[in-house]
């Protein structure tokens, strides 16, 4: 048990810090970083508490796929020239105030309804979700998205399809003045267009260019 | 204090979507830390997704993890495409200059 708060305790702090260093930090390579450091300190606290299969998800997709994009668009984009002091201009630190009072308030509503919360155990009826012991995470967690969730699951797939497409339609650039082979162009070609017999007189010659 | 229980998580998940928000409405920088911060905001409803699954012992909680982490990874494609055509329009990404729309 003290292990487990130890442990807790410390990947916390690890993900807290990090997160705050997203968003304060002025290089923007560096936010990158410490989106990576807090992933994986979330990712370690979920097998620390039992999500076995969710934790190494997180490790994949967020720090091999994810955040390797956001450092590849940093990378491409200039933004060394854009990093700059926290608060420009008068007229953006207006709402500074009016965002912190916010954010002050989300807090403490969350704060409210963690403190608040009582558990009804009658609400919770489905038998085939529950946990079971004797089965790894894995295991069971592939029991219920192949079945139980397999409509969420195709949907979810298809998403990522639409995602994938659009993601090329908004990138995708035709430039002017590029030479490029069209396997079309190469293939549909007849003999006519491409060979011509002429008779050559003695001692002219042809002119091949025009 | 000693004993970690359901509320550490949740307090945990707080926190961090807090500080998400923070980053949206302070960010002065160029629009990418926005994102972040959206990441973050997910990171936390994943938090308490996956602590709630735990701890009432129903797996109903990690599935609905796994369907945030793809909606997730499709949201930061979609929108990194969209900086990236932006920025090849327009020529920067800060936030204070990105005002086209006069909002």
């Amino acid at each position: 048990m003290i292990a487990h708060s130890i442990f807790f305790y410390f990947f916390s702090v690890v993900a807290i810090v990090s997160a705050v260093m997203v968003t304060a930090s002025k290089n923007t390579v560096h936010s990158v970083f410490f989106l990576i450091l807090d992933f994986i300190s979330i990712s370690c606290l979920f097998i620390m508490i039992g999500a076995e299969f969710l934790g190494m998800i997180m490790l994949i997709v967020y720090v091999g796929a994810v955040a390797v994009l956001f450092l590849f668009v940093v990378m491409m984009l200039n933004v060394a020239q854009q990093k700059n002091q926290w608060f420009l201009s008068k007229s953006s630190s207006r709402h500074i105030p009016i965002g912190l009072i916010i954010s002050a308030i989300i807090f403490f509503e969350l704060i409210i309804v963690v403190g608040g919360w009582k558990y009804k155990p009658e609400l919770l009826n489905k038998e085939n979700t529950l946990i079971m012991k004797d089965v790894t995470n894995t295991h069971s967690l592939g029991q219920v998205l192949y079945t139980d969730y397999i409509h969420i699951f195709q949907i979810s797939g298809m998403i990522l399809l639409i995602a994938m497409i659009g993601a090329i339609v908004l990138t995708y650039r035709q430039r002017e003045g590029v030479k490029k082979q069209s396997y079309l162009k190469q293939i549909s070609r007849e003999r006519s267009e491409g060979v011509e017999v002429l008779d050559v007189a003695s001692n002219k010659g042809v002119k091949i260019d025009d | 204090m000693i004993d970690i229980g359901l509320g550490h998580y949740l307090t945990l998940g707080a926190v961090i979507f807090t500080i998400g928000v923070i980053g949206i409405f302070l960010n002065r920088k160029n629009i990418i830390v926005i994102l972040m911060s959206i990441e973050l905001i997910l990171l936390a409803v994943n938090i308490n997704l996956v602590s709630f699954s735990i701890y009432l012992n129903d797996l109903s909680g990690q599935v609905f993890t796994l369907f945030i982490l793809t909606v997730a990874a499709a949201e930061a494609a979609i929108g990194l495409a969209i900086i990236v055509v932006y920025y090849r329009n327009s020529g920067t990404i800060r936030v204070e200059e990105i005002d086209k729309l006069k909002g």
